[in-house]
């Protein structure tokens, strides 16, 4: 992909973004009870089964063949590698959050693990001690204070919303590293995240096999365990928002408690 | 990919969830963080005592239910994941429900017991919330970055026990509510039918 481009789509995207910020949201007390937006319902689970057969013809079975001829140190290393390419994205992510801390922190790992760790494919950034980052363009956008907007199931993806959508595409189409005047391949970045998460589909199999696969709705597990599990990432160390994700069975208007110890 | 619905951190989080949720043993007393702190190495020795016991899987998922029964509020568990049909259930049906899911709960995560071998489970910190209190730790399994995990204990049942847990921001009783209430209208509402298959599910 050209400059030009690259730039042009991130662009159009956070236009995207600002329009999707006026649709309707869920309040944060309905956030705190795994209240989920989800308009596009019957359109989602068509997806979700269109992924699902992806998932159980291809990619599950890929997966664990991936991990099972793969000795578990080299996944590990993929992975690093993976996850190292995101780097210098998620430095500019940063940088757009006005963190410029946790911008450098993501070069300096950048740096070390490019360097001493063997292109990326060890961690000696870990070793060193150097805090861990993990950002994106879907919490740029939250930053921002761009809602989560309504629930989407994407296409070979999974789990998101319209404003993680935006996200995952800018931040799989506009890796830095795509714009180096020197790169091994075009969107290096897509084909490594390909790579991590059939090592992650592959190592947690059975976990994702029990959510997909013995669930009485697989559709309806997923989109709960993903809107939690992101409210909670960018709930980050904001104290409020976190106990606001607390749906507490005492104090559920049915009062639980009032029942079983009155019989 | 389709399946990767989660970070690799609340991939194993969610597998060991169970694991832990069926043997936090508490201890009736007040609790402060170094009571805490103690209560979850606790907790994870008594998983793996289980777990090195070398008994068979199926005798194992039995000792994780009594964990389970004795140290969690099961009862306000099981109501709160029925939700609101537990108000028109009849006591009898709540009392075959409860038992019913106990058993299921243990079985689908205990299932999942050789993800928590070696785990070490770190206390940040303790503190009192309204029905109880609240344990913030750092679970540490091989090969997988930390992730964070949340248990919730209330003395509202007489006993210091432990009623819900959030692995990376999931709620496990939420989770579960969502599950049981699909599971339910699969079955058209019907509770009985429901309560006879989740003692045989998970």
């Amino acid at each position: 992909m050209t400059n030009f481009a690259g730039t042009a789509l991130r662009l159009c995207i956070m236009a995207l973004a600002l329009f999707v910020a006026a649709c309707a949201q869920t309040t944060t007390v309905e956030q705190a009870n795994g209240a989920f937006h989800d308009p596009y319902e019957n359109n989602n689970r068509s997806v979700h089964s269109f992924n699902r057969g992806v998932d159980r013809y291809l990619f599950r079975p890929a997966s664990k063949g991936y991990v099972k001829i793969i000795p578990d140190p080299m996944v590990t290393s993929f992975n690093s590698f993976a996850e190292n390419i995101s780097l210098p994205g998620q430095a500019v992510d940063y940088l757009l959050q006005g963190k410029p801390k946790e911008s450098g922190i993501a070069l300096y790992r950048f740096l070390i693990n490019s360097t001493v760790g063997f292109a990326g494919l060890a961690d000696p950034a870990t070793d060193f001690k150097v805090p861990q980052v993990d950002t994106d363009f879907g919490e740029t956008l939250h930053v921002w204070g761009v809602g989560e907007g309504p629930y989407l199931e994407l296409p070979l993806y999974g789990p998101s919303t319209t404003r993680d959508a935006v996200g995952v595409v800018v931040n799989l189409f506009t890796n830095p590293l795509d714009f180096a005047p020197t790169r091994p391949i075009d969107n290096l970045g897509l084909y490594t995240e390909l790579v991590r998460r059939m090592g992650d589909r592959g190592r947690f199999s059975d976990t994702v096999d029990s959510i997909l696969y013995e669930s009485a709705d697989s559709y309806a597990q997923a989109r709960l365990i993903y809107l939690q599990n992101r409210r909670f990432e960018l709930a980050g160390d904001d104290e409020d928002a976190y106990l606001g994700l607390y749906a507490d069975p005492y104090s559920d208007a049915s009062d639980p408690y009032e029942d079983p110890y009155a019989e | 990919m389709p399946s990767d619905i989660l970070n690799r951190r609340t991939f194993v989080a969610s597998a060991v969830a169970g694991v832990a949720a069926t043997a936090l043993p508490l201890p009736a007393m007040a609790l402060t963080e170094a009571g805490a702190r103690n209560l979850v190495n606790n907790v994870v020795s008594e998983i793996n005592r289980v777990i090195a016991s070398g008994k068979s899987e199926a005798a194992m998922l039995r000792d994780f239910e009594k964990l389970f029964v004795r140290y969690a509020d099961v009862s306000i568990m099981a109501r709160y994941a029925l939700g609101a049909d537990a108000r028109s259930a009849s006591k009898a049906q709540m009392r075959s429900f409860t038992k019913a899911f106990q058993s299921y709960i243990s079985r689908k995560y205990g299932r999942r017991f050789r993800e928590f071998i070696g785990g070490q489970v770190t206390v940040k910190s303790a503190r009192k919330i309204k029905a109880g209190y609240e344990i913030k730790s750092l679970v540490k399994l091989q090969g997988s970055a930390p992730f964070d995990v949340t248990f919730l204990v209330s003395d509202k049942s007489g006993k210091d026990k432990f009623y819900n847990m959030f692995i990376e921001g999931v709620n496990l009783l939420l989770t579960e509510r969502t599950e049981i209430g699909a599971m339910l209208d699969r079955r058209k509402g019907d509770l009985n039918k429901l309560i006879a298959d989740l003692s045989k599910a998970g």
